[in-house]
């Protein structure tokens, strides 16, 4: 690198990224959450792109994220669909949080089937948003998904395992949740912003019924845990069993 | 009344030629196996000098590889009707004659335009279908059939513009009894017009009663005497292969004409497909199945050719392939999806119909579905996939007014959703056991009623959906 490259030249090849050039515009898509809302660049979820949300184990809260966004989405006329779910959608949970059923399209794909599935039903430009739990994704699966996303002006979400979390990602949001006992979300990255350094507190219990939970109040049931060093409730651990 | 007719004169060869892909030489021969004559030929094939008429071996000589497919006269008649059944989409009279289809199309003038309009719409219908056609319009079908061997593109649209028209035609091209047109010119007739001013007891004299029948039926005289064409209610249809097919990606150009063929079809019939069959044909009379399966009745060509070639993908080919058929039985009607005038959609969207079937035909029949619930309170018996367009209306939709006391209901009773069962209270001394229905009475209120458990009498009215 003896040689003295001038820097408009650099700025013309366009090989630099310039963080000022993505203006944060505000977006039309509110995660239903204010406090998620208010750090957020975009004022709520980016449009039409892809969204990482990443998890230390399953029901955390992961579905209560995105529940008010997929409400207010199948109330409109493009269906909102999941492609191979870790478990079974309770139909009566989710209609008790306002999803309309109607709208709301579940496909079964097996492992090798999902990221292709999901990349159809975003560039199909006729999903509002597409939900989807790939197992294997790497840095360009999860590109075409972004690219996917945007050509068909939807919302993609993808639910990964926190281990990835250390791989780069090309999602223009990723989020992590974190356990109790305090249930916050991490803004791993967002485009257009800088994430915040603190983390959005976060209870999804709130929505989960009109008296609340009261866990203070409610006694905790010990049980005897066998030693095999492989059991508890983990990630993903219903698919694999329906994989076996 | 306004008839079109459509020529068409390489109906044989236009059958065999849209099948393939490429415009390698090819004849239609026909005749006894030692003196086979060439009776169509391609355009790549004419350019080497082969011609209508020439001996199969001449034709041998003059050029070194080309392919000759016997002439199939009942496959000539399949692709009329078929043609027909597509003409059909014009006009609900449509008639077939010796290599011509009749239309008649002063009725459908208000719907599809005059007739400049709906020739440019038919060529390109036909041109699209890859058939050579002729075409022209007068006011009976015989006379445009006489018109359209003629020239190309004549239409007349009055008595008078006809007569003048016809007047000039020579003999030959006159579609009347072909006694008559030899034995005519013998006498110094050589033109309609000079036939048409004969007198007629002469006529009839000389030639019987046939001729003049013709000559009134052409100038609409006479009732044209027309069996008209009513299209198959199933499709049943067949491509033999000019080789044996041992791989899928072989068959994807026949399978797209086919279904191509059926998406005009159905459109000429108003009517839509949801299920239909692919038939593989082996030797020795084998046969491969491939069933395809939408979740509603379909017309759109892509949609029909990516459902079918997604299904086709998966099948192991057990032997080689020497034909392949559609078989549609069930042709059920078709209503379009309902589209918003302000689109939110991006502009080349797919419509979601067409996603599902490609997310159907690659991932399986039963992949993509939605869930209902139901009014079972066992969590594993709460939901279930809900059918394909099925409504679920909430099951456990409650009134907004109710009774104090229930009372009788009578009156004619239209059950909406129901029964939903209540059988309940028994530990505390009041139980009950009664199916809950939503009714709508006679003047269309909506009540929420319940009868005794599996009886549908003795209504107590206990709500109203107000």
């Amino acid at each position: 690198m003896s040689a003295v490259v001038a820097l408009s030249d650099l700025l013309d090849a366009r090989q630099i990224w310039r963080g000022q050039t993505l203006s944060p515009t505000e977006g039309d898509q509110p995660t239903g959450w204010p406090m998620l809302d208010a750090v957020l660049p975009a004022r709520g979820w980016p449009e039409a792109s892809l969204t990482e949300i990443l998890l230390p184990a399953d029901g955390i809260g992961e579905l209560q994220l995105v529940l008010p966004t997929l409400a207010r989405l199948t109330q409109g006329h493009r269906p909102v669909v999941l492609i191979a779910p870790p478990y079974l959608p309770c139909a009566m949970g989710w209609r008790q949080q306002g999803v309309n059923l109607q709208r709301l399209e579940i496909v079964a794909a097996q492992e090798q089937h999902v990221l292709w599935a999901a990349e159809q039903c975003l560039r199909s430009g006729s999903c509002a948003a597409v939900l989807a739990w790939p197992h294997q994704a790497d840095d360009r699966n999860l590109r075409r998904l972004q690219v996917a996303a945007d050509t068909g002006r939807a919302l993609a979400f993808v639910f990964r395992d926190r281990k990835h979390l250390a791989n780069a990602s090309p999602a223009s949001l990723r989020l992590e949740l974190a356990t109790p006992p305090h249930t916050s979300i991490w803004v791993r990255k967002c485009r257009g912003g800088n994430a915040p350094s603190q983390p959005v507190p976060f209870d999804p219990s709130q929505r989960l019924s009109s008296e609340g939970w009261n866990p203070a109040a409610m006694p905790v049931v010990h049980q005897h845990r066998p030693r095999t060093p492989d059991s508890g409730p983990r990630r993903n651990h219903a698919r694999k069993k329906q994989n076996a | 009344m306004l008839w079109a007719c459509l020529l068409l004169p390489h109906l044989a060869l236009d059958g065999v030629l849209r099948r393939r892909p490429d415009d390698s030489p090819l004849v239609l021969v026909d005749g006894p196996l030692n003196a086979r004559v060439v009776v169509a030929v391609n355009a790549s094939a004419r350019q080497a000098g082969l011609h209508i008429g020439q001996r199969l071996t001449t034709a041998q000589a003059l050029l070194a590889r080309f392919e000759a497919i016997p002439y199939d006269a009942s496959e000539v008649d399949r692709w009329q009707q078929f043609l027909a059944s597509m003409a059909y989409r014009y006009s609900s009279q449509v008639a077939l004659l010796p290599h011509a289809i009749v239309l008649e199309i002063s009725r459908s003038r208000s719907l599809l335009g005059e007739w400049p309009t709906m020739e440019r719409n038919l060529r390109s219908d036909f041109a699209a279908l890859g058939f050579q056609h002729r075409m022209a319009a007068a006011p009976t079908p015989h006379a445009a059939y006489v018109l359209a061997g003629v020239s190309d593109g004549q239409a007349v649209l009055t008595h008078e513009a006809m007569l003048r028209a016809l007047d000039g035609v020579p003999l030959q091209y006159s579609r009347l009894p072909e006694y008559a047109v030899d034995a005519l010119p013998r006498m110094g007739i050589r033109s309609l017009g000079q036939l048409l001013r004969m007198p007629r007891d002469g006529l009839q004299r000389r030639f019987g009663k046939e001729l003049l029948q013709a000559m009134d039926g052409l100038l609409g005289d006479a009732p044209a005497g027309l069996d008209l064409f009513v299209p198959p209610d199933a499709v049943d249809w067949r491509i033999e292969l000019s080789h044996e097919v041992e791989n899928i990606a072989a068959l994807v150009f026949p399978l797209k004409r086919m279904t191509g063929d059926l998406a005009a079809y159905l459109s000429g019939r108003d009517g839509g497909v949801q299920r239909f069959a692919l038939q593989l044909e082996h030797r020795e009379g084998k046969v491969t199945e491939v069933p395809i399966g939408m979740l509603s009745p379909e017309r759109n060509a892509e949609v029909l050719f990516e459902a079918a070639r997604g299904r086709l993908e998966h099948v192991q080919l057990p032997a080689p392939v020497l034909s392949l058929r559609l078989i549609a039985d069930d042709l059920p009607g078709f209503v379009p999806a309902g589209r918003d005038l302000f689109d939110e959609r991006p502009v080349n969207a797919l419509p979601f119909e067409q996603l599902r079937e490609r997310l159907r035909a690659r991932l399986g029949d039963r992949a993509v579905y939605r869930w209902g619930t139901t009014i079972d309170p066992r969590p594993e018996h709460s939901q279930r996939i809900a059918e394909q367009n099925e409504n679920l209306l909430e099951p456990r939709a409650r009134p907004t007014w109710l009774l104090e006391k229930p009372i009788p209901l009578r009156g004619e009773l239209r059950i909406l959703v129901g029964p939903e069962r209540m059988e309940t209270g028994w530990w505390d001394g009041g139980a009950m056991r009664r199916d809950y229905y939503i009714v709508e009475t006679e003047q269309g209120q909506r009540a929420w009623a319940y009868c005794a458990k599996d009886e549908q009498t003795g209504w107590m009215l206990h709500g109203w959906f107000a």
